[in-house]
């Protein structure tokens, strides 16, 4: 049922926008269908299903917006839903940001969507938790994990003639391995819209290996070090910057995009001449949604070249107020790298330390994008090219623009979350106080 | 009042950048049906039908909660109102035991059939996961209560105040900040209602009705010629009460330096503080890294208090339960079973409590049918408890479950969550002027900030609101750019002064995380002002 095709989506929509007498109306039709199973002290835990779907109606008159939602989709409901946001649009006040709908649109056909990943059933998830099991009992290990899949669909439509549909998959594996004494740990994390990429036996191999080698962590002095950053290590620290490329808080100067004196940071070199960042929905290893909420394409834009600040993200409301062209952002984000391994990357150190991810990362200065936060499960010394002893963990207090101002070197790009981040060497990467968290 | 009048305002919808998927609250609803109420004997029978059905099919133990979850929002920012939103969630969660082994499934089919079908489900997914089940579940004993109910006491329900009344409330908040120098301004209103009916085969019937509500602003003063933003948030908690809430009296007034509330709420007044404030924090002084004497309020001490007090001391954590998301404990069985693990100094008695009036975890009942209560975790410094639920009690020789199993919602399955977790007032009398009188270097700070704890809650780095240099007894000016680390048992031992009851206040948690799939909860933790001596304090100033 939660689960639409193009053309069933667009029959509902259809029918909706004529029971509407509003001076213009969107409306909104979503589902999704998700399993997951969680596992703990190697047994599975809890294990559930869920399938909803819902459908939003805005309706306005002159400037004044209302909007409802339901779930029912029977024909008496479809005509209580554009009433009922109708009445709320009278009682509504002006909104002074308010922008009429977009005509019709033209979008690349996504890449979004993967039929074995759709088909996958309880079995199958419990098929690649007994894998991953199997790996952490014959290590004598202890495994928490949580696997995920999705299948959604989104669709929108509205009185100026716009129709926009996508329909995608996912899956999402973690593990964390543990060993029983509790002096090692171990995680890996992976997320893919295509099933047949996703190895839990591999990937629970590689949370083994941490969690044996990491075991017998020595301290270290706390200090200014050159890290190599895993591709989540990596991600997790640029997940915090991106959501600050957005115009309208740069402009109002309070963003790290903003400029002393007024204006932004658009067309500054921001960054070491190595750093090129763009997204691309079209990208088949990180795609996405080939339209944003509000109906405008979403294509390959590109956001750091050579380290300037090439685009910062625009609203249309926004966009008009700076007269310019609205730009949304996306989530299919690809840094650029070189064709080194992770190893590679780890021979040419002559000391350093390898951070497999961190951990509970907070703002603590949006002035500057300060993040603090800490290293977990695996992180390790680095002397003459190989990784020598495993290192307790670290607190850092660190910015992520003045992380990509100190490039040594990028590795090859690999998917992580839904973005294409390199390992990564930098330099005088702030570590501030040591933890004895395992 | 007419229908028109009480809808004025109430359906503009929800920015999708203010609430990123407000699906996960439940579907948008005329606020008029939020005061509907659903007859307790129709929840009964169907009660009824689910735990029959999930006997008929094999299981040893059920339970089933009928959950109606009910969310306002209501936000603003400048002049305008930038949503308002209600909505209702309402289903069915069943939970059983078959084969030793827990199974779960819901329905929003709120129907006999609809339920008995759901029951099915959860029989069959215990039989699947009871093939690689290692031990067989073991639940703590509990009687059934028969027909009880609970509500939490309020004196005014949040929803049947109009909408109107709100946004007028935000947009004088609003006002008054840009009156008084602020560059921007967002200001929100959240109330929920739960209303829960729990049964289960031990002959518990449970209906409860559950509210909670929280105001918060921010304002932000932009320096366009230091090219500097400073920002400032209100020093309002959420808390387990009506409207009543915001509708401050004198005696809810903590005056000082900075004016702090008790009990009840004046936004008007705290955002006049906030303006001024953000203005002050531009040319405040930079703090010089080192050692000092913490002051800590209550409004900031609650979140040192939430991660590294009420995290680690959850058992499930504790066993190993969430180590692949939130992580697992330093308070091991070992230290517990030691009897003298020194987690604090004997100035430091920490309490779980899940009965205490006005916070945000008090129920009658948790949701697993079992009577709220008050035990001790942290006891003259030593550990000596933990939060359990029935199927943990056991593993620490409890032979009762201490009641802190929750589920965000009718869909989510129910597992231990954190009780409120407060840290008892000091016993001899001691007021906040004294305390500082008696600090040569040190730093008082007020509201909470940023906040950073590692996996298993040693090391942790927490920043706040406002930052008052104190040196030799004396509020000496404002500071800036101030974080302190420290690890946990180093930092609760060196705690000194603790003032009395009558500076006691509770501050709190509206969206606490954990499990996978994520879930909220909300929790309250109380305090009075509380000195730390010798914390390492951090300078948080870059330049980029």
């Amino acid at each position: 049922m939660a689960i639409l095709s193009k053309e069933e989506a667009q029959a509902i929509l259809k029918k909706v926008l004529s029971y509407s007498k509003a001076d213009a109306c969107e409306v909104s039709l979503n589902g999704s269908d998700e399993g997951n199973i969680r596992y703990a002290r190697n047994a599975v835990s809890t294990a559930g299903q869920i399938d909803v779907m819902s459908l939003g109606v805005s309706s306005t008159f002159g400037k004044k917006t209302g909007t409802a939602t339901i779930n029912e989709f029977d024909d008496a409901s479809l005509k209580k839903v554009v009433e009922r946001a109708e009445e709320l649009a009278k009682l509504a006040p002006e909104n002074p940001e308010y922008m009429p709908p977009l005509g019709p649109q033209t979008f690349s056909e996504s890449l979004t969507y993967n039929a074995k990943t759709a088909a996958m059933n309880p079995d199958t998830r419990a098929e690649m938790v007994a894998k991953s099991l199997s790996v952490s009992k014959g290590a004598k290990l202890e495994a928490a994990g949580f696997l995920v899949n999705a299948n959604r669909f989104s669709s929108i439509m509205n009185s100026k003639g716009l129709f926009a549909y996508n329909k995608s998959t996912n899956v999402s594996f973690s593990v964390t391995m543990r060993n029983q004494q509790g002096t090692g740990s171990g995680y890996v994390e992976q997320d893919f819209n295509n099933l047949d990429k996703m190895d839990t036996l591999a990937l629970s191999k590689i949370a083994a290996s941490k969690a044996n080698g990491s075991a017998g962590a020595k301290a270290i002095e706390p200090g200014k070090y050159t890290v190599i950053l895993e591709p989540l290590a990596a991600s997790d620290m640029l997940g915090n910057m991106f959501r600050g490329f957005d115009a309208r808080s740069a402009d109002e100067g309070r963003s790290f995009m903003s400029k002393k004196g007024g204006g932004t940071r658009l067309g500054e070199q921001l960054f070491s001449e190595n750093v090129n960042i763009y997204s691309d929905p079209l990208n088949p290893e990180v795609p996405g949604s080939t339209w944003s909420g509000d109906g405008l394409p979403v294509t390959k834009t590109q956001w750091v070249q050579n380290g300037v600040v090439k685009n910062l993200s625009y609203s249309r409301y926004w966009a008009s107020q700076k007269n310019t062209q609205p730009l949304p952002f996306s989530r299919s984000i690809v840094m650029e790298g070189g064709n080194q391994s992770l190893e590679d990357l780890i021979k040419s150190t002559e000391k350093g330390i390898l951070v497999t991810r961190f951990w509970y990362i907070r703002m603590v200065d949006p002035q500057t994008l300060l993040l603090t936060g800490l290293t977990r499960d695996g992180t390790f010394y680095i002397e003459n090219g190989e990784i020598k002893f495993p290192i307790k963990n670290f607190r850092f207090n660190e910015s992520p623009v003045i992380m990509l101002n100190n490039v040594e070197a990028l590795g090859k790009p690999v998917r992580t979350g839904s973005g294409l981040i390199p390992p990564m060497k930098i330099r005088d990467f702030t570590f501030s106080s040591l933890s004895d968290a395992i | 009042m007419k229908r028109k009048d009480f809808l004025y305002l109430s359906g503009m919808g929800m920015s999708a950048l203010l609430l990123p998927d407000l699906s996960a609250y439940g579907n948008p609803i005329d606020p008029l049906q939020a005061l509907d109420r659903v007859d307790p004997k129709i929840k009964k029978e169907l009660a009824d039908a689910a735990l029959n059905a999930a006997k008929s099919k094999g299981a040893t133990y059920a339970d089933v909660r009928i959950g109606r979850y009910l969310n306002q929002f209501v936000a603003t920012r400048e002049k305008r109102v930038q949503g308002v939103a209600n909505t209702e969630s309402y289903g069915v969660g069943i939970r059983v035991i078959v084969n030793g082994c827990w199974g779960f499934a819901a329905t929003n089919q709120v129907t006999k059939d609809g339920i008995a079908k759901a029951a099915e489900q959860a029989v069959a997914v215990a039989k699947a996961n009871s093939k690689i089940q290692g031990e067989p579940v073991q639940l703590a004993p509990q009687k059934g209560y028969g027909e009880v109910s609970w509500k939490t006491p309020i004196e005014i329900n949040s929803f049947e105040v109009p909408v109107k009344e709100k946004v007028d409330l935000l947009l004088n908040v609003n006002d008054i900040a840009m009156q008084n120098g602020a560059s921007f301004v967002n200001s929100a209103i959240f109330a929920v209602n739960e209303q829960k009916y729990f049964a289960s085969t031990d002959g518990s019937y449970i209906d409860q009705d559950v509210h909670r509500i929280y105001p918060t602003f921010n304002v932000t003063r932009i320096d366009r010629t230091s090219g500097q933003f400073k920002t400032r948030n209100a020093l309002s908690s959420p808390m387990g009460k009506g409207y009543e809430y915001m509708h401050a009296r004198p005696e809810d007034k903590v005056s000082g330096i900075v004016t702090r509330y008790k009990g009840r709420y004046d936004m008007l007044e705290d955002v006049k503080e906030a303006a001024k404030v953000a203005s002050e924090k531009i040319t405040a002084k930079s703090v010089e890294p080192g050692k000092y004497d913490l002051v800590l309020d209550p409004s900031h001490l609650w979140l040192t208090i939430h991660e590294s007090v009420g995290h680690p001391t959850e058992l499930d954590r504790v066993l190993g339960y969430e180590a692949n998301y939130a992580g697992t404990s330093f308070l091991t069985l070992d230290k517990w079973q030691s009897k003298n693990f020194k987690f604090g100094s004997d100035k430091v008695n920490l309490v779980a409590d899940k009965t205490q009036v006005g916070s945000l975890g008090a129920v009658g009942y948790d949701d697993e049918g079992v009577k709220c209560k008050k035990w001790d975790l942290i006891k003259d410094g030593v550990l000596v408890n933990y939060q359990t639920i029935r199927d943990q009690a056991h593993i620490i020789g409890e032979k009762e479950s201490q009641g802190c199993c929750y589920a965000q919602g009718w869909d989510d399955v129910q597992f231990q969550r954190m009780p409120n977790v407060s840290l008892q007032a000091g016993k001899t009398k001691l007021s906040v002027d004294d305390m500082i009188k008696n600090v040569e270097k040190g730093i008082y700070i007020v509201g909470d900030g940023s906040f950073s704890i590692d996996q298993q809650r040693y090391n942790f780095q927490f920043g706040g609101q406002i930052f008052y240099e104190i040196k030799q007894g004396k509020i000496v000016g404002m500071l800036n750019d101030v974080a302190y680390q420290a690890n946990t048992q180093e930092f609760w031992n060196s705690c000194t002064d603790i003032c009395d009851e009558s500076d006691y206040r509770l501050g709190g948690s509206f969206n606490d995380g954990k499990g996978q799939p994520s879930q909220s909860s909300a929790v309250s933790h109380g305090s009075a002002t509380t000195r730390f001596n010798g914390v390492n304090v951090i300078n948080t100033a870059r330049k980029i």
